[in-house]
């Protein structure tokens, strides 16, 4: 994977997302990327008619990216769209942003599956050496 | 798994002794082959939830099981508030309430043949599903807190069907002691649009024949006979659902740090049934089982009238609806000891009752509760029924599901969703998908051999085989 990328991984009877990126910021929105490309595969052509604001507060950074991803489902779910694309900014316990997206729209969206949640399982969040991975596994 | 030190309970059954912190054993009902197929997450994660405090007798896992996320999927734990015990999201799940109905149709595979196709594409225009999707019901907060409380009697006032049908659904579609007021304003607002929407991912509507009957005397009280076309659903109590399992795995990881509970992993956050926060989740969760309920009942009556739109001649009338991600208050007589109220953890697993038990309706109460296994859109589905002997065993409880064999992500290595669609109508069975990657992830062969499932499960006395469905059409969300 590129420093700034993101992936979909293997879980059981679920799916993982990890983000990648040069700073923790980059790779909390990588994460997300990876979360919102499981439920419009095309998400790259998710329009950002929309934009949201977005916050969530952990006690650590692993707790964190759980409370940021479940942060954009919420948000994205009590606005009625889809998302394709975010911003973060992370602080001390808090993560502050936006999301973009626009209602769903068969005839160019590509549905996946809707994830339920964002989980504690193979959650990590961490530098390796250049650049900071943050993934775990959501319920869908 | 490894099975080397399992102690052979019987042929169906496999026990890991109290060791390690554990309160009680834990028991997986399975025998060796299955075992060696089972994940060595199964054995840890119920090893896990035998440590935790208040559990009864045992920590079950059923022949289903696979990794989960603090209780396996197919795990089954009792706890007694008396002893300290306590409520965990890990054994109810994020899909709370999640489970199947199935209903008859009254017509044979004969008469429904001709116009499948057509009865196939009609559920798919009628019933709201996949990514996006809306239901047609508009709900304001206190509208919403009447469905929370209500659950399918809810449904059924709204004119969703008839008062008789909510017999032949657990807990007689509602669910006492929800408390609206537990659940977030995130989680109702998210839930005000999706009564009536069956989500996306391994949520169906699918179309089966009865193949085969085993137990003609509970067939003929279920009212099945081979070569009836039956319709089952599979879904759940959506986004309100999943934010109440948001909302509390924060709040009872609060309460784990205040109560100092040592927890062998994070999802098994929990709190004691007799706590403040125990108290709240329990309620907020019940609400949540009762949207799921109101849920099923309002798509089941979608269903119906798509249905009878092809087939006016149908008599739609449901067998039973069960739900398999649930914590329930239930009496239970621990080996042979009083009865006890106790707080069963179902998550992924069936409620089992036996026969003669007093929740089921008059018309089954002599062969046992149905026991609804889904299994794939190309391979089959169970009904089973609950023994004498399950109240016994893991607390009246059975299977829920074929279980995956292989990822999501290995599933889509291996098949594109247009190749399933297409191989299964070369076998006649018609798909109806809103994602063509969720067909690919569904595929049959990325499931358990359900049959195996169904055989383990009845060797080992949970429930015992009644009939078996063969899909011809399926909805997929």
């Amino acid at each position: 994977m590129a420093p700034g990328s993101y992936e979909v991984f293997e879980h059981g009877a679920d799916y993982g997302v990890r983000g990648l990126g040069p700073t923790m910021e980059a790779a909390f929105e990588n994460a997300a990327r990876a979360m919102f490309s499981i439920a419009v595969e095309n998400s790259s052509a998710v329009r950002p008619a929309r934009r949201i604001p977005v916050s969530a507060v952990g006690s650590d950074a692993e707790t964190l990216l759980v409370e940021w991803l479940n942060a954009l489902l919420a948000a994205a779910s009590l606005e009625g769209i889809v998302l394709g694309d975010c911003r973060a900014r992370v602080a001390e316990g808090s993560v502050n942003g936006e999301a973009v997206g626009e209602p769903f729209d068969s005839s160019r969206h590509a549905g996946g599956t809707e994830v339920k949640g964002a989980t504690y399982t193979l959650l990590r969040v961490a530098r390796e050496g250049e650049r900071f991975v943050a993934q775990c596994v959501v319920d869908v | 798994m490894r099975t080397s030190d399992l102690i052979q309970v019987s042929e169906g059954c496999h026990e890991i002794p109290a060791a390690g912190g554990m309160n009680v054993p834990a028991r997986i009902f399975a025998g060796r082959a299955l075992l060696e197929e089972m994940d060595e997450k199964v054995r840890e994660q119920i090893t896990n939830v035998a440590r935790l405090p208040g559990i009864v007798k045992a920590a079950c896992a059923m022949p289903d099981a696979h990794w989960g996320y603090g209780f396996p999927i197919g795990g089954v734990a009792a706890f007694d508030p008396a002893e300290g015990g306590v409520i965990s999201m890990g054994g109810i799940g994020y899909d709370i309430s999640c489970g199947v109905r199935t209903l008859r149709t009254g017509l044979s595979e004969e008469e429904v043949a001709p116009r499948l196709e057509k009865v196939a594409t009609t559920l798919f225009e009628r019933v709201p599903a996949g990514v996006g999707s809306e239901g047609k019901i508009r709900l304001d907060r206190k509208g919403l807190d009447r469905v929370l409380l209500g659950g399918g009697r809810w449904a059924v006032e709204q004119g969703w069907g008839e008062p008789d049908e909510l017999e032949f659904v657990e807990e007689r579609g509602c669910m006492g002691g929800a408390d609206p007021g537990a659940v977030s304003d995130t989680a109702k607002s998210r839930g005000l649009n999706q009564i009536g929407t069956l989500g996306s991912g391994n949520h169906y509507l699918e179309l089966q024949v009865v193949e085969e009957v085993f137990d003609p005397a509970a067939a003929s009280a279920f009212g099945i006979a081979p070569g009836e076309v039956l319709l089952s659903l599979h879904c759940g109590s959506r986004a309100l659902g999943h934010q109440v399992a948001t909302d509390y795995q924060r709040e009872l990881a609060k309460a784990s740090k205040r109560l100092a509970l040592a927890l062998p992993d994070r999802e098994l956050v929990c709190a004691p049934i007799d706590s403040p926060e125990g108290r709240r989740y329990f309620g907020a969760m019940v609400a949540a089982v009762n949207g799921a309920l109101a849920n099923r009942q309002v798509i089941a009556a979608l269903a119906a009238r798509a249905f009878r739109e092809v087939f006016p001649q149908a008599r739609v009338r449901i067998l039973y609806d069960v739900s398999h991600n649930t914590c329930k208050v239930e009496e239970h007589s621990v080996d042979g000891g009083r009865r006890r109220r106790l707080w069963v953890h179902r998550k992924g697993a069936t409620r089992a009752f036996g026969p003669g038990h007093p929740d089921l309706p008059a018309s089954y109460r002599d062969v046992g509760q149905p026991v609804l296994v889904g299994g794939t859109m190309g391979t089959a589905s169970y009904v089973l029924a609950g023994t004498a002997a399950s109240a016994g065993l893991a607390f009246a409880s059975a299977c829920h599901g074929a279980g995956r064999a292989m990822s999501r992500t290995e599933a889509l290595r291996n098949w594109r969703g247009e190749r399933v669609e297409r191989e299964l109508a070369a076998r006649g069975i018609v798909i109806k998908g809103h994602s063509l990657r969720g067909l690919a992830e569904e595929a049959p062969g990325a499931y358990k051999d359900i049959r195996a499932v169904a055989e383990a499960t009845e060797r080992a006395g949970l429930a015992r085989k009644v009939a078996r469905l063969r899909p011809i059409g399926c909805v997929k969300g």
